[in-house]
């Protein structure tokens, strides 16, 4: 359509309002992650230099203990089972307009619901035993994600500050229970719980820590995808997420979306708690996460909250996990490295867009 | 004095020490939220101010310094914040909780070295008279001067935000960014400013738990307090004043929690370390109404419920 001569200066104006400054190329997402990584491995580097340590050094070994060997290749796969599950957590109730920021909690409730299957409920083979824990699993997380959901729907508390308060309690829940009820008695005194059963273990694969649990965020992943971009729910949930008022008016349940997509998301942080304690610790104990969902949610940011970017976001993120404790092993730095890269990468992929040119 | 009144006096003068760390962040997210933005990242500020005031007093031998390095620490990692959510347009939930899981990296990697160091730090000065009255003396009276510094920073902080320019400004741009605008006012620098000033508190709060409190250095050990002094700023309904008692009600909490386990109750010390994040959670429900209608506009966005 040309636009009329009468019009033309309307749109130069419209132009300069909504001018979008920057580089053309950041507008590619893969653009933006691959320089924001570069530059942030620049910063990385500078850091390691200033803290009296030799960045290529390091990062040479980092690259060749992460990405050049079968068994940190196996480690960034371990690392990606539960963070790809966390990431889920938050992408799901963000397509309703909600923040889950809970997923750390939610994976603690998972993996306590799911060891109270394991350790009490043993129903038996192995095809029967990992389904039901997984099921506990999610009825954990998806309860205490309930919390959030319905203090939001009948309180009107802020879900990103109900989640972020439930997280400590729930870590103090494992706590209670691991230091008290559930602790081994044959286990000198540490607060783990009695090791599983073999028949409530994600078995390893070739020998390495990854294991079947990685089915998990696969399936996960896959149900989330179609769900979310080829079926009416999803539709909806979109339409809720936009406009929960016009949603409202054409008719559809919004509470009922927003709820249901707050127990589905905390469900999956729930499962991921399942996949950490029956896969990696075949028990329970403190601190089985260490910012697993936080790092999720950051994960699922990066990407968009879309299913399919969220593999290579908590690739990334795992890739830089596992690069700290490599870090440590070889050149003697803090296993903290890796999360210093990840808050940089972060910042940078953020930042790095184009905005809108505005006074405000 | 009977066990009711030992277990009170030990609460009060348990709540106000631990209080105070929490009670600097939430003046800073009080200023944030006033100019219309949130800092998740409250609580990496805190963990940089710990640490950074701690090392710099381990150092230099100088508390002072240590505090002051604390506090450039916090205003440090909130100018990130504040530059990718104002210029950069980035999301202010994850950038908050980027800088937290940053600031925790960078803590734990530099503060390695620093865990079992020893210092002086700041000490108790009592107040001559007021330090003796019973009861209140011991838990108000007998703390160190930063947190005789916060008690004085709430009405100050109200004072300046509802009775000068500054703060009049501040407030506008939280309300309607666009309005101030127009009024000839600068909305990214004002909320530069008070993002910045309010990491800045935080980082101060921060040094308190490491160089006055605990004189200890910990990885983590602010214990989500950032993220308390979030949900306080709701809970004191954005007004300086109420988010001191907001403070105290934490510190209540937990200066309960050590009394009971000192007195040797029947309950799990877990379930007690709960109590704080119950409790603000459960005023929180309570209290939502009048929590939507104090909330400045251009939080709405953001906090939105329902």
């Amino acid at each position: 359509m040309n636009p009329s001569p009468f019009n033309l200066s309307a749109l130069a104006l419209d132009a300069s309002l909504f001018r979008r400054i920057g580089p053309v190329f950041l507008n590619e997402p893969p653009v933006r992650a691959a320089l924001g990584v570069v530059l942030a491995l620049v910063v990385f580097a500078v850091f390691l230099l200033a803290s009296g340590h030799d960045p290529l050094k390091s990062l040479e070994k980092a690259w060749h203990g992460v990405l050049g060997s079968s068994l940190g290749l196996s480690e960034v796969g371990v690392t990606m089972i539960p963070l790809l599950l966390t990431a889920l957590a938050t992408a799901i109730p963000t397509r309703v307009g909600l923040v889950n920021v809970g997923g750390e909690g939610q994976l603690y409730v998972g993996a306590l619901t799911a060891t109270g299957v394991a350790l009490f409920f043993p129903v038996g083979q192995i095809w029967l035993m990992l389904p039901v824990m997984a099921l506990a699993g999610c009825a954990g997380g998806g309860l205490w994600a309930a919390i959030a959901a319905l203090l939001r729907r009948w309180r009107g508390v802020n879900e990103v500050i109900s989640t972020l308060l439930a997280n400590y309690i729930a870590i103090l829940l494992v706590d209670l229970f691991v230091f008290g009820p559930w602790k081994n008695p044959e286990g000198l005194g540490y607060p783990y719980t009695t090791p599983f059963d073999v028949a409530a273990i994600f078995p390893a694969i070739a020998g390495s820590r990854f294991h079947w649990g990685f089915l998990a965020p696969a399936i996960a992943l896959v149900v989330t995808y179609v769900i979310l971009s080829r079926t009416l729910w999803g539709f909806k949930m979109r339409a809720v997420g936009g406009n929960p008022d016009a949603a409202r008016r054409r008719g559809i349940a919004v509470d009922r979306y927003v709820i249901a997509a707050m127990i589905a998301g905390g469900a999956l942080a729930g499962l991921a708690g399942m996949v950490e304690v029956s896969g990696i610790h075949h028990d329970l104990r403190p601190g089985i996460s260490d910012n697993l969902g936080y790092l999720g949610l950051l994960a699922s940011w990066l990407a968009g909250h879309n299913p399919a970017t969220i593999v290579a976001a908590c690739f990334l993120i795992a890739v830089f996990l596992v690069a700290g404790d490599v870090l440590q092993l070889s050149v003697g730095l803090p296993s903290a490295a890796g999360l210093v890269l990840i808050g940089l990468a972060l910042f940078f992929v953020l930042g790095l867009r184009r905005v809108e040119r505005r006074a405000l | 004095m009977s066990t009711f009144w030992l277990v009170i006096s030990g609460t009060l003068t348990g709540a106000v020490g631990p209080g105070v760390s929490v009670l600097y962040a939430v003046y800073g997210e009080l200023i944030t939220e006033r100019a219309g933005r949130i800092n998740l990242g409250m609580e990496g500020c805190l963990l940089m101010g710990a640490c950074f005031g701690f090392l710099a007093t381990v150092e230099t031998g100088s508390a002072g310094i240590g505090v002051l390095a604390g506090m450039a620490a916090g205003a440090l990692a909130s100018l990130i914040h504040a530059y990718l959510i104002i210029y950069r347009d980035t999301n202010q939930l994850a950038t908050g909780l980027a800088l937290t899981l940053f600031a925790g990296g960078v803590t734990a990697y530099v503060g390695r070295d620093y865990v079992d160091s020893i210092i002086d730090g700041l000490n108790p000065l009592a107040i001559p008279v007021l330090a003796d009255i019973p009861v209140l003396g011991e838990a108000l009276f007998r703390q160190d001067i930063l947190a005789y510094m916060a008690y004085g920073l709430g009405p100050l902080i109200w004072f300046v935000l509802q009775y000068t320019r500054w703060g009049l400004s501040l407030r506008a741009v939280g309300e309607n960014a666009a309005v101030a605008f127009a009024a000839g006012r600068n909305p990214a620098l004002l909320q530069l400013t008070a993002i910045v000033l309010g990491g800045a508190l935080a980082g101060l709060g921060g040094a308190q738990l490491s160089v006055g409190l605990t004189h200890t250095w910990s990885e983590a050990m602010t214990a989500g307090r950032g993220f308390i002094a979030v949900a306080l700023v709701i809970f004191g309904l954005w007004s300086p004043l109420r988010g001191m008692l907001g403070a105290l009600l934490f510190g209540g909490a937990v200066g309960l929690q050590l009394q009971l386990q000192a007195l040797g109750a029947p309950v799990s010390p877990f379930l007690l370390d709960m109590l704080p994040y119950v409790l603000t959670l459960g005023v929180l429900a309570i209290w939502t109404g009048a929590a939507d209608r104090a909330m400045p506009e251009g939080l709405k966005t953001i906090l939105r419920a329902g």
